[in-house]
């Protein structure tokens, strides 16, 4: 089934200089038990966002009406822990459509780039001063343009290229869907379980 | 022949083809589900008008979101109830065989896999769920997926996988008395810190590691998950083949003999190459509890939490953070320190050995006044296990209470909430904010020194209650 297709995002960022963030911060698993993928949107980082009585923490940097947009900025191991890739649909329902890191957990990234979300890594002396920027000017904007595979904080900051895997690229560009590729090769993978019934 | 590790030899076996620079098709022999990460990947097969492509390859079980007490009545929680009943509800519809509530195969995912036999050598393994890295230590090539990749596996029996790099820890010597495998491996996630192996998948060797029970390797494994590994594994050896033959589905196969001589052969070869390996010496591990707000900060329990001068400049604001979390200061002790709550159980320690150890530790002993102690079997199997070796009784003698089997305080999605800024020495996994209840703040420790935490109400070395 076609996907929302990415190719550039120029966008504001919003920063959040914290290492190791788990999926368990991203989306707490008392709000697991949705059976949708929407509506997942208004629970992200909930224990940060609003205290016991549903109170808004003033000093969160999401209920800082100085930071918005839809580029996530933050500290590395990004998406650690749980595999639950509500994580991602939370993200993605509060309106991000990219998070920049120095560093993902593996099955985040896996799952953020099957919901169209791109993850970002750069170096962390670059993610450090990123994060400086936006913190001193919430107005900065940033370029992300997946085809050239760069980053580039406008107006004139200089492109730095990030890494993406070449198929998964193709699909985040096109809108393609794995199980569509997964289902187009099914002949493929009758022939490997008939090999493997015989003993290769 | 080009020598190769034994994750080589499982994972390329299993590739139905390699896409050009991208990800393999990697076949999966077994599918495990449960309530939580599933309903979104069934709704996905229908909207695309599907069929699950090998239904008998998909085993499901409830078990992240049931209640621990009164199991035979309806879950009160609604949304809780829902997803219960959409898992049997998806279940019946595509033909999945599904443990459900009061099923006597009913349990945590990684306990009833291996104790039912479905868990085999060589093959394999994912699950919508982080710690299927668990069912490593039968010599699998297990790990944990988003439900995206749920829905892959259901509509055609593949997912799209990168390979991982490889990594070796061995642990040689002999552990300490007291010392167990929960010690183990939170010891070596305090040395690599909850991201040093993000990227690999992790052999575990080593005569410490060959020397552990079955239980005590999928302890192990199942952690792997908490340094960031793709998973980890353990060759199969006569351990392992003494665990399976135990198990009737299992051993009534009249190719079992032939399946265990071909098991033998799943080990690295001896000149094999990895990305990465590493050493450790068992004599210098003790028993271990976390202090944080992630499962590498980690410390024997007769350490200080590190001070402030010890923690580099990048990480200083997310260690002050996750200390205040934890109402600790930099540079103090642990021991000693009260505790409210004590929970045993989770895919990591909820199995029958783990009840054993923390039964024969309290036995004699009486439950500390003021703290609350949840005791949940891994399965039903297990209850029952524990039931009819007595362990029940013990517990009870001792002013502690069985209850019936769930995922419960590890991640709390049911009612057995930490409350908040309580502390919990806990036998589970995870130690994040918030894991076992908003506010909650979690100490990771091994079944004994929960044991010990449980006797006492501090935080306790173990070694020090144990009789010669």
């Amino acid at each position: 089934m076609p996907k929302e297709k990415f190719d550039i995002l120029e966008s504001t960022c919003i920063p959040l200089p914290i290492e190791n963030i788990d999926t368990d911060q991203i989306i707490p698993a008392r709000f697991l038990s949705l059976t949708s993928r929407e509506g997942f949107g208004e629970y992200l980082f909930r224990d940060w966002r609003f205290d016991k009585s549903g109170n808004k923490i003033e000093d969160c940097v999401f209920n800082n009406p100085r930071y918005s947009g839809r580029i996530l900025v933050t500290g590395k191991n990004f998406g650690s822990g749980s595999s639950r890739e509500h994580a991602v649909w939370a993200i993605a329902g509060y309106g991000f459509r990219a998070v920049v890191s120095s560093f993902f957990a593996d099955i985040f990234r896996n799952n953020c780039l099957n919901n169209g979300i791109l993850p970002v890594v750069v170096k962390e002396d670059y993610l450090q001063n990123l994060l400086k920027t936006i913190r001193d000017n919430p107005s900065t904007m940033a370029r992300i343009d997946l085809d050239k595979q760069l980053f580039t904080v406008l107006p004139d900051g200089e492109g730095i290229s990030f890494e993406i895997n070449p198929y998964k690229k193709e699909c985040l560009l096109n809108g393609l869907d794995d199980i569509d590729y997964l289902l187009s090769i099914q002949d493929a993978i009758k022939a490997y379980e008939l090999r493997k019934t015989l003993g290769k | 022949m080009k020598p190769e590790t034994l994750f080589d030899k499982i994972w390329d076996s299993h590739v139905v083809r390699s896409i050009e620079g991208g990800p393999d098709v990697l076949y999966i022999d077994q599918h495990f589900i449960h309530e939580v990460t599933s309903p979104q990947a069934f709704d996905g097969l229908r909207a695309r008008g599907i069929d699950v492509f090998r239904p008998s390859m998909t085993l499901a079980t409830a078990d992240h979101n049931i209640p621990t007490v009164n199991q035979n009545m309806p879950i009160r929680d609604e949304l809780s109830r829902r997803q219960v009943e959409t898992l049997t509800r998806n279940c019946n519809e595509f033909g999945i065989t599904c443990y459900g509530l009061n099923d006597p195969h009913n349990g945590i995912v990684h306990v009833i896999g291996p104790e039912l036999g479905y868990t085999l050598p060589g093959m394999t393994i994912v699950c919508g769920d982080s710690h299927t890295s668990t069912h490593g230590a039968f010599g699998t090539v297990a790990f944990g997926i988003g439900t995206s990749e749920v829905e892959m596996v259901l509509a055609t029996q593949c997912i799209l996988q990168p390979k991982p790099k490889k990594m070796r820890i061995r642990v040689e010597g002999e552990l300490g008395r007291g010392i167990t495998a929960k010690d183990l491996i939170l010891y070596i996630i305090s040395q690599l810190s909850t991201s040093g192996a993000t990227g690999y998948f992790v052999e575990y060797a080593g005569s410490a590691v060959e020397s552990l029970s079955m239980e005590g390797r999928m302890t192990v494994c199942n952690m792997s998950i908490e340094m960031g590994a793709r998973g980890g594994l353990i060759a199969p050896d006569d351990t392992t083949f003494e665990y399976l033959r135990k198990i009737p589905a299992l051993s009534n196969r009249p190719d079992f003999y032939a399946l265990v001589k071909k098991w033998s052969r799943l080990r690295s070869d001896p000149d094999a190459v990895f990305d990465r390996e590493l050493t450790f010496d068992a004599g210098k591990i003790k028993p271990m509890i976390t202090y944080g707000t992630n499962p590498g900060m980690g410390i024997s329990i007769d350490e200080s939490i590190p001070a402030l001068e010890e923690i580099s400049d990048e990480t200083k604001a997310s260690f002050i953070k996750s200390l205040n979390y934890m109402g600790f200061t930099p540079g103090m002790k642990l021991a000693g320190q009260p505790v409210d709550y004590v929970f045993l159980g989770s895919c990591t320690n909820g199995r029958i050995e783990d009840l054993r150890a923390f039964a024969g530790f309290v036995r004699g002993r009486k439950k500390a006044p003021g703290v609350t102690v949840l005791i949940v079997p891994g399965s039903k199997k297990v209850e029952k296990q524990a039931i009819d070796e007595g362990l029940a009784d013990i517990l009870k003698d001792a002013g502690f209470v069985l209850r019936q089997p769930g995922c419960s305080s590890c991640l709390a999605m049911n009612e057995d909430k930490i409350p908040p800024g309580k502390y919990a020495v806990s036998t589970s996994n995870r130690n994040f904010e918030g894991r076992q209840g908003p506010g909650a703040r979690t100490l990771l420790a091994s079944p004994l020194t929960a044991a010990a935490a449980a006797v006492t109400g501090r935080i306790t070395d173990p070694g020090e209650l144990m009789q010669d």
